[in-house]
């Protein structure tokens, strides 16, 4: 990122074509915050087809959200907001010049963003083995199939690829950011944050906040339609 | 004179040209004026590739059974005709190449916020585009430019995958130069420069890249989709399984329209800068033109239905949007009755950038009237799938939208590369592409209207004269862009060297050396006047 | 900088509001309230999602240029879906287009 200058403490991490520091900040600030923006109507157009589909064909939406485990999708809701906690935690040692705990913290995040990649493997390993995978092992049977026939095979299968299309895209975002904490975790080692050198973190943990609320929309409209009464 | 024969400019200053030589010192750059010159060189790179497509086109259109390629080709022809022209030239063009040059100049800045971000915009352009030409090369497209479900995704044996993966990597190009240029212009601008003191240019890239930024994510999002649709069969855009091609349309459509704001907004940013110039008058009603910029790109967010009213859209939605369509062509008339307003007692001069300038007035004019036809439901009945929508998109796109470029590129030449173009033969230029585009595209009104389908590989045979005649005239354009390609690079060694304001024009830009040095300014300037201060401007330097 | 600093408290008062509402949620699908549980569970997402944006994103303490980012960003959201939902909802208000007779003739002169 910023080539450093080595005569100010002040100057450490200024990229040039900046006057100062603070204008760096705002400017990274606002920089991902514009990114957040397009995010939200990246994945504004999945929410779109949801909500298409699902005006379309309300029962096959019913019958494919039972199938899920709804248990698993609250534990890792928990888990992702518990993610979120460290991160602003990190963040705020960040700002506060503490380098341990800002090292703990978003080690903790990414231990999280793990347990929850984890849950999410073994949920999407227990689709292919209810054989509920759109085109690729689409064959349900048993106590399944009839929770899903009501509803339409055909559009119970749209059902799961919208699934899969909003868990999956969700997960490729949360592996980028385990990337970026593993990024920061090495940076914020080597001492790299200052009280007033910190936009990296704060840059990641607006993108981590960004993929956990996401998942804050996902978890209902997945998992809880309809009711389970 | 000099005796070094190595270097072309003994006597220039350092200047971002040759501070340092290399193919790793233009590759590795994170020089905004650089990176801007590499967009040029690709986007022309591709604009021949894609006028290559429409040569081909417009010669087998000569006779009524097709004079060159079987209609499978034919097909592939116009669509990769169409994805090339507005992905990798038109939607990059003014922005990626003028905006990244000029933003940072006109707003007394050193760089743009992000400058890798920006060197990072042209590489995944580049990728995007070799996964386009790969795709053109290993069997082509021939699904249209729009890519219509379900034969995009259910039907075609072409290459839909990989030009969707090309379209939706150079997608990202456009929202990271759109975010870097909303944060250079919000944080960046020197002392004095208020919101309304900046050039109507940026006022206009300003707008083009709020569209860049809220709207080709969800392209990103439907060429996703689209490429699953193809790989797996899923079926959310196929009938037959329950899905709805209008689902495509509408996530399509939602980015595409804005897109055409994206070409024609910068466009009339350089149209702005120019009049003012030549007309050495400020422009009329500054802030009314920039709010209009802005008024574009929000209401060109409301209006893509109108692209859907023959497929099956809800006559009620269809409704709505026609209303919308009707009042997003307010702002644009607004513009044009400025410029007029401008012209009006301005002590006018017709070098080559007034008469690109001139040229984009009455050709958007036209273009943006006959979109009035289109925007009424009844008349569009009628319209809809013929050459009249054809004609009424080339009219803004390369009458409006390539005039614009080029005029640009005449106007900011002397800065961008420290020399000055023959002034004669860009004239003469301008005229053969004016003459050469109106009959080329004014038949294709006629014909749409007569009722001629576009897509066609063969028509009835009372169409061929105008056939014949749209195809004349696109030869005549051809020669017209050849012309500059060759007086520009010409110029680039032998052509006289430019002072740092060589059409006394104001902003910032003009205040810096032609070429300009690599960090812009020795000094940031502050500001303290008016954009388009003419009138004092005319007395000092035209004695 | 000036960026004010969130006491550790207020991010662990939020974190508890936020385990909360996601009990709340869950706990909601259990019953039945009939159309009523989407409305419910849209609206429980939507205060979870605004605890974070204001404390763990600061927006609390942001200027206005990020809140105005924001809020476009949803608005031009909700155009895409509104918009689009218009054409799915009136879809039905008027009826299918009756097949033309090519066979019987023309009844106007």
């Amino acid at each position: 990122m910023p080539e450093p200058h080595a005569e100010h403490a002040e100057h450490i991490g200024l990229a040039h074509q900046f006057e100062d520091l603070s204008q760096q900040h705002d400017a990274d600030t606002f920089g991902i915050w514009l990114f957040l923006v397009t995010e939200i109507m990246f994945f504004g157009g999945l929410f779109l087809g949801y909500a298409v589909l699902r005006w379309l064909y309300f029962a096959a939406f019913d019958g494919g959200s039972h199938v899920l485990d709804i248990r698993l999708g609250a534990i890792n809701t928990v888990v992702l907001l518990g993610s979120s906690l460290t991160m602003a935690l990190s963040v705020r040692s960040a700002q506060t010049g503490n380098r341990r705990a800002l090292v703990l913290f978003l080690t903790l995040t990414m231990i999280l963003g793990g347990v929850f990649l984890g849950i999410k493997a073994y949920e999407y390993h227990q689709k292919f083995a209810e054989h509920i995978v759109p085109t690729l092992d689409w064959a349900p049977e048993g106590e399944v199939l009839a929770r899903l026939a009501p509803g339409g095979l055909n559009h119970a299968e749209l059902y799961f690829f919208l699934y899969f299309a909003m868990t999956g895209l969700h997960a490729l975002h949360m592996i980028i950011g385990m990337g970026l904490l593993f990024w920061l975790i090495r940076r914020a080692r080597r001492g790299s944050f200052t009280p007033s050198y910190f936009a990296p973190v704060e840059v990641v943990g607006l993108y981590w906040h960004f993929v956990d609320i996401v998942w804050i929309f996902l978890f209902p409209l997945l998992y809880l339609i309809g009711g389970r009464y | 004179m000099s005796t070094a024969t190595l270097e072309p400019r003994v006597q220039s200053p350092r200047n971002y040209l040759n501070a340092d030589y290399g193919w790793k010192s233009w590759l590795f750059t994170v020089d905004h004026k650089r990176i801007a010159l590499l967009y040029m060189a690709s986007i022309t790179f591709f604009f021949v590739i894609g006028g290559f497509f429409a040569f081909l086109m417009r010669l087998h259109l000569i006779e009524p059974q097709g004079a060159l390629v079987q209609p499978e080709t034919y097909n592939k022809l116009f669509t990769l005709h169409g994805v090339i022209m507005i992905f990798f030239f038109l939607i990059p063009s003014i922005p990626a190449v003028l905006g990244n040059f000029l933003v940072p100049l006109m707003i007394g800045a050193r760089d743009l916020a992000f400058p890798k971000l920006n060197l990072l915009s042209w590489y995944i352009y580049i990728v995007g585009g070799l996964f386009t030409l790969y795709s053109a090369i290993a069997g082509g497209v021939d699904t249209g430019w729009t890519f219509y479900t379900p034969y995009s995704s259910t039907y075609s044996n072409t290459q839909v995958t990989a030009v969707a993966v090309g379209v939706f990597i150079t997608g990202f190009s456009s929202i990271l130069t759109g975010l870097n240029f909303i944060v250079t212009i919000h944080k960046m601008r020197a002392p004095g420069l208020t919101w309304f003191r900046l050039p109507l240019f940026l006022w206009a890239i300003y707008a083009t890249s709020i569209i860049m930024t809220l709207g080709t994510p969800v392209l990103a999002i439907t060429i996703f989709l689209l490429a699953l649709e193809h790989l797996f069969h899923v079926g959310i855009f196929s009938p037959q399984l329950g899905g709805d091609p209008l689902l495509f349309q509408h996530l399509f459509w939602f980015y595409s329209h804005p897109a055409v704001y994206i070409m024609i907004l910068p466009a009339m940013g350089v149209v702005s800068e120019i009049i003012a110039c030549f007309a050495r008058k400020r422009i009329f009603g500054y802030k009314i033109v920039g709010f209009s910029s802005v008024a574009i790109a929000v209401l060109g967010f409301l209006v893509w239905g109108h692209h859907m009213f023959v497929t099956g859209q809800s006559v009620y939605a269809g409704l709505i949007f026609s209303f919308l369509s009707f009042l997003v062509a307010i702002p644009s008339a607004i513009k044009v009755f400025n410029w007029t307003s401008t012209l009006y007692k301005g002590s006018i001069s017709y070098e080559a950038p007034m008469l690109y300038a001139l040229g984009f007035i009455g050709l958007f004019t036209m273009g943006g009237l006959t979109g009035m036809f289109l925007a009424s439901l009844a008349t569009d009945v009628h319209l809809n799938g013929t050459y009249f929508i054809v004609a009424h998109f080339h009219y803004i796109m390369v009458g409006g939208a390539v005039m614009g470029y080029l005029g640009g590129l005449h106007f900011w030449w002397p800065k961008i590369s420290g020399r000055k173009y023959p002034n004669g033969w860009a004239m003469l230029s301008a005229a053969i592409i004016f003459i050469g585009f109106n009959l080329t595209f004014f038949p294709q009104f006629i014909l749409g209207y007569l009722g001629m389908p576009r897509r066609y590989a063969f028509y009835p045979a009372e169409f061929q004269v105008l056939n014949v005649m749209s195809s004349a005239g696109a030869s005549i354009l051809g020669i017209g862009y050849l012309i500059p390609l060759v007086y520009f690079i010409w110029s680039m060694r032998y052509g006289p060297v430019a002072e740092a304001n060589p059409w006394g024009a104001t902003g910032l830009e003009w205040q810096t050396p032609s070429p300009p040095p690599t960090e812009n300014f020795a000094e940031i300037p502050v500001v303290t006047e008016e954009a388009y201060a003419y009138s004092a401007e005319e007395e000092a330097s035209r004695a | 900088m000036s960026h004010q600093i969130e006491p550790t408290k207020t991010y662990v008062t939020v974190f508890a509001s936020l385990i909360g509402l996601t009990l709340l949620t869950t706990g909601v699908a259990f019953i039945d309230l009939g159309p009523f549980n989407t409305v419910v569970a849209l609206v429980i997402a939507f205060c979870k999602m605004l605890l974070v944006i204001l404390f763990f994103m600061h927006v609390r303490h942001s200027g206005g240029l990020v809140r105005i980012a924001l809020v476009a960003g949803f608005f031009w959201l909700a155009l895409l879906m509104g918009l689009t939902m218009s054409d799915y909802r009136t879809r039905t208000w008027t009826p299918p287009p009756q097949a033309w007779s090519n066979t019987a003739p023309p009844t106007h002169p």
